[in-house]
């Protein structure tokens, strides 16, 4: 009896649905579009919910409470679509979610009270309760995705070449120094020798947080680069704790020169370069 | 050996390059906490930094569980990285300097041995590898 009962819940909900259809369809657009605070318009969450609506009551027509069944294909692609519209444009897990929950709450007051009824909510609620999952699951995603693409243009912001004096350039680094990076340094270094015509090129550690093997390498690779182009590789912003580090590790710099601050490296690329810096009397005044 | 645990245990993921950069992150917050001196959090992060690495690369992918300890008065971080990787068939060889079964400088290993107070590694070929270490507030 009990399994006469269960297999006629998709029907007993497609009837409450459908009965009161355009009746639910406005309280739920009420309650999201409360929820939302106002920064989408009616209008939109009316088209949004309409259409998931329509694929939900067609899923439940095919006799099924599966969420990740094959009729519910269109309502799950519905949800991907919205999920992936809120996370892009900055709403929270919670405003996401709402969506789909808040059509539980709008179909309980047309519980009739009968037996059938109460199990057929519970299943409801139960099919929503993984609706809303899956619309996490992919909000989450599309924010991961979000988050993988502004890694990868901070990239290409990060590495700029300045010109120090004729014939030095200077490589500033901050952050991280990973392979991809370091590929990015190293071509952006290499091209500005080339173009600047310089001979001296300082590289600047100080805004890297930490100096670890897989950087080392990767900075000993540049400077030796640097060199079969024929031109000079100083490593400044060498702070205590980075030095002390690298000692511990075991890391060799050879020969590099490497050198506490930027104005140090610089001055030692001058005198490398021929550059004669003298100090005057200061000028009074202006 | 460990009296209280003061913080955690919190565990990451290290699936992905991603993985590498938020560990050395919540080691520096975790060195931060514990008030370590700035040249033991950055000793500290950088071993965090090579174990993660070799979680990564040689693990095929594993955790990190960091937690703060106290034992006998003294505050310290603990880090646990773990795997399920191929494990190391000769740990010895593998805690030689210089020595690289990838193309790295084969310095991570031993060298954030020399960088933490406490370094123990648990590993079997096939069984994957962990790895425990431990800095103390001086």
């Amino acid at each position: 009896m009990c399994r006469v009962a269960s297999e006629g819940i998709p029907a007993r909900l497609t009837a409450l649905l459908s009965a009161r259809g355009a009746d639910l369809g406005v309280s739920w657009a009420d309650s999201v579009t409360a929820s939302l605070g106002g920064r989408i318009t009616r209008a939109e969450v009316e088209r949004e919910l309409d259409e998931i609506y329509t694929a939900l009551v067609a899923a439940l027509g095919r006799g099924s409470l599966d969420a990740r069944g094959e009729a519910f294909g269109e309502v799950r692609a519905l949800l991907t679509e919205l999920s992936r519209n809120r996370a892009r444009q900055g709403f929270s897990p919670v405003e996401t979610a709402v969506g789909v929950f808040a059509l539980k709450e709008v179909l309980e007051p047309s519980l009739s009270g009968a037996d059938g009824d109460v199990e057929a909510y519970l299943r409801f609620a139960g099919l929503l309760d993984a609706l809303g999952l899956f619309t996490m699951e992919v909000y989450s995603r599309t924010r991961e995705d979000l988050i993988s693409a502004q890694a990868e243009q901070l990239l290409e912001l990060s590495t700029p070449v300045v010109k120090l004096w004729d014939g030095v350039i200077g490589v500033p680094l901050v952050g991280t120094l990973d392979s991809a990076r370091t590929m990015v340094v190293m071509e952006k270094m290499l091209q500005a020798l080339v173009d600047s015509e310089s001979e001296q090129a300082i590289i600047d550690i100080t805004g890297v947080p930490a100096v670890d093997t897989e950087v080392a390498q990767h900075l000993l690779k540049t400077v030796v680069a640097a060199r079969m182009m024929g031109a000079e590789c100083t490593i400044s912003g060498i702070r205590p704790q980075i030095a002390q580090t690298i000692v511990a590790l075991g890391i060799d710099f050879g020969d590099i020169v490497t050198k506490a601050t930027l104005a140090d490296a610089l001055q030692h690329a001058l005198r490398r370069s021929g550059v004669v810096l003298t100090r005057t009397a200061p000028v009074a005044g202006s | 050996m460990v009296n209280a645990t003061l913080r955690g245990p919190e565990v990451l993921g290290i699936r992905a390059v991603a993985g590498v950069v938020r560990a050395r992150q919540l080691v520096r917050a975790f060195a931060q906490e514990c008030r370590l001196s700035l040249v033991e959090q950055t000793k500290f992060v950088t071993a965090a930094s090579e174990l993660a690495r070799n979680t990564l690369v040689h693990g095929g992918g594993g955790s990190m569980t960091a937690a703060m300890v106290e034992e006998r008065g003294r505050r310290g971080v603990q880090l646990v990285f773990a795997d399920q990787g191929p494990g190391i068939a000769d740990v010895d060889l593998a805690l030689t300097d210089g020595w690289s079964s990838g193309g790295g400088m084969g310095l991570g290993l031993p060298g954030s041995r020399r960088l933490v107070d406490d370094f123990s590694l648990d590993t079997a070929a096939g069984h994957g590898t962990t790895v425990s270490i431990t800095k103390w507030a001086r």
